[in-house]
């Protein structure tokens, strides 16, 4: 059991060295531009450049280039931005992540609890109207872009209905830390929640009855109908616990991009400064190190919650466990 | 205790309906084990499914009686039937690898049909769970009630499977070839647990089989189905001493024999079941029967003495030569 635990961490130690490298040979070892040019940004004087190739030891051979960059990123954590000069990008990327965290917790209850309830009631009336309106609405909620949504719910709320009582309440875009003012954090999150679960909301909701409807042909459902347990009780306790299993591990893995950064849309849409705008500026600008922090971070979420998502697999599904 | 009476279960296809049992009628008293017999689509399997209302198919049309101990189990809603099934009557299914959910410990699922239908502590259904695993022969009980399904052989998941269905002690078990997916020497061991369980529990066994010796070594009573008909039912004396319908016939004489020399070729009914959009006009046994003759174009009526009873055509003359050619046929081929 511990050395599949230590055997488990050395797989996701090597998978992010393993993208750290790549990232690092993608911007640095990239044959035919000036690596520091990239790094000092558009515009820079010969001298930030002198400085630049210096800083990074562009003389230097590519391994000890590469191990200065991730000494800085995680030793030091000193290291600049050189689009905004002295900026340092690590402290930048922790101050941002607790918006996108806020963000996607929120959305994720919306969503999970939305899902499961819409698979569960489709499921229970299959064939039935109520069933291919949901399925229906799902798929909707599925083909709709976030940026799209995003800009159509800031349109209603802030700009056409914003003076009717429905919609007043929505505070201007941007985000109100959940320490400084709970009520204002609240609410200039409402909207980007609703956005960003509808998309989810419906595709969990499909696939949870997708999955039950499935379960429910299955032997051991006819046994329990046989047993006199109620239509409730074998849809919840039976179909539903063995489909859980699909369900959690999508949301593992969707949670997990979300946090590092793939809510990136929502957030340019509704304002919010974070992980996902961190990273959106940076492409835009170029800005590499800011791009190496946010690729870094967002690869160790995708690592954990892969690896989180095996053990609630495991916890789940009794067949897996080894004695 | 149970009556069914003229049952008839069709379904309707974009073929047309599909006769799966056609005006069944037989009884089940305490305490007896009635053995079914029939090939696949014979409708022995669906003439049970309806007793317990089982059969979830929006497409089935169900007619006919099904009383149990004085109470008319067709049409009664879900709600009410609910009481009955694992109560009263329990039943269960072929393949035990599939028929337990397998995210629960197998006493949790014991305790669940306990609970389901007594106001018992948790407790107390967990230690009921443990006698009734110790009763089907279990080993260590206390132990195997924690285990997953996926943690014991086929031979035990059948035994735990049975054990479930006894919890709340029914009259009436119903098990669908609850043998055809282990091994002979499981086999025999779950056969006899199933003999056991009528001295035990008290309870009736409708055993549903398409293997004639199963049959020979616990029933009371054998009906034999063809094409959802009775076509003979008797006890099981009678129907092994002296069969009287061809079908019966073929069935027991294509069991390889166990004494004798050793045939070149092992005897089987010729022909194939019929397809049950398309039955023949008549007795469906007809077309493949050596004895058919111009009567047998008009359905036979089940008919016969002393609790005997067969649908059939042939005089008891013709019979009786048809059964002495048989067996001098026999005797010719080896």
């Amino acid at each position: 059991m511990f050395g599949a635990i230590v055997k488990r961490l050395g797989q996701m130690l090597f998978v992010m060295v393993g993208i750290s490298v790549l990232v690092f040979l993608i911007f640095f070892a990239t044959p035919g531009a000036d690596p520091a040019s990239r790094i000092a940004g558009r515009n820079a004087s010969p001298e930030t450049l002198e400085a630049v190739r210096k800083d990074f030891g562009f003389d230097r051979p590519l391994y000890v280039q590469y191990g200065l960059l991730m000494e800085r990123l995680f030793i030091t954590q000193d290291l600049t931005s050189f689009v905004n000069r002295g900026w340092k990008v690590v402290p930048a990327v922790f101050d941002v992540a607790p918006v996108t965290l806020s963000l996607v917790t929120g959305a994720a209850i919306l969503w999970v609890i939305g899902g499961v309830v819409i698979g569960l009631v489709a499921a229970a009336t299959r064939g039935s109207i109520l069933d291919r309106t949901l399925m229906m609405l799902g798929l909707i909620g599925v083909s709709m872009p976030v940026y799209w949504l995003g800009e159509v719910m800031n349109l209603i709320t802030q700009s056409r209905f914003h003076d009717a009582w429905v919609f007043a309440w929505v505070p201007p875009l941007g985000y109100k830390a959940l320490t400084e003012d709970p009520g204002g954090w609240f609410l200039t999150l409402v909207i980007p929640w609703v956005t960003l679960a509808t998309l989810y909301m419906g595709l969990y909701g499909r696939v949870l009855r997708a999955n039950l409807v499935e379960a429910g042909q299955e032997d051991y459902i006819r046994t329990a109908r046989a047993k006199g347990l109620s239509e409730t009780r074998i849809l919840v306790r039976h179909a539903l616990r063995t489909s859980l299993i699909t369900i959690v591990t999508l949301f593992g893995l969707d949670f997990g991009a979300l946090v590092g950064g793939a809510a990136l849309l929502t957030e340019v849409v509704f304002g919010l400064q974070g992980i996902g705008k961190l990273t959106y500026d940076s492409l835009r600008n170029f800005d590499l190190p800011v791009i190496m922090a946010t690729v870094m971070y967002a690869s160790f979420f995708v690592v954990i919650a892969n690896a989180a998502v095996d053990v609630v697999y495991v916890v789940l599904d009794p067949r897996i466990r080894k004695a | 205790m149970l009556q069914v009476r003229n049952l008839k279960v069709s379904f309707r296809t974009e073929h047309g309906p599909v006769r799966a049992v056609d005006d069944v009628s037989f009884d089940v008293n305490e305490r007896e084990i009635v053995g079914v017999v029939g090939e696949s689509g014979s409708g022995k399997t669906i003439s049970l499914l309806s007793v317990m209302g089982l059969i979830n198919d929006p497409n089935a049309v169900i007619e006919g009686s099904i009383v149990y101990k004085g109470r008319e189990l067709l049409g009664l809603p879900q709600r009410e039937l609910r009481h009955v099934r694992g109560k009263e009557i329990a039943m269960i299914f072929q393949d035990p690898m599939t028929s337990l959910t397998p995210v629960y410990t197998i006493g949790w699922q014991i305790a669940e049909q306990v609970l389901t239908h007594n106001a018992v502590s948790k407790r107390a259904a967990r230690q009921r769970a443990i006698e009734l695993l110790t009763a089907v022969g279990i080993p260590s009980p206390e132990s195997a009630v924690d285990r997953y399904p996926h943690q014991l052989s086929g031979g035990m998941r059948q035994r735990a499977v049975i054990a479930m269905a006894l919890s709340c002690n029914p009259s009436l078990l119903i098990a669908d070839e609850p043998t055809t997916a282990l091994d002979v020497t499981v086999q025999a061991q779950i056969l006899e647990l199933i003999q056991k369980l009528r001295r035990d529990f008290g309870s009736a066994v409708v055993l549903i089989t398409h293997d004639m010796g199963v049959v020979a070594e616990v029933a009371d009573r054998v009906q034999v189905m063809y094409a959802g008909r009775i076509v003979e039912r008797g006890s099981k004396r009678d129907l092994f001493k002296n069969p009287r319908h061809p079908y019966t016939w073929g069935l027991l004489d294509s069991i390889p024999p166990l004494d004798g020399p050793r045939p070149h070729r092992l005897k089987s009914i010729r022909g194939m079941p019929p397809s049950l959009l398309a039955l023949p006009k008549g007795c469906a046994f007809g077309p493949r029967c050596r004895y058919q003759f111009d009567k047998c174009g008009e359905q036979p009526a089940l008919a016969g003495s002393d609790g005997h009873d067969t649908a059939c055509f042939l005089s008891p003359e013709a019979r009786a030569a048809a059964w002495s050619q048989r067996l001098l046929g026999t005797k010719a081929a080896s």
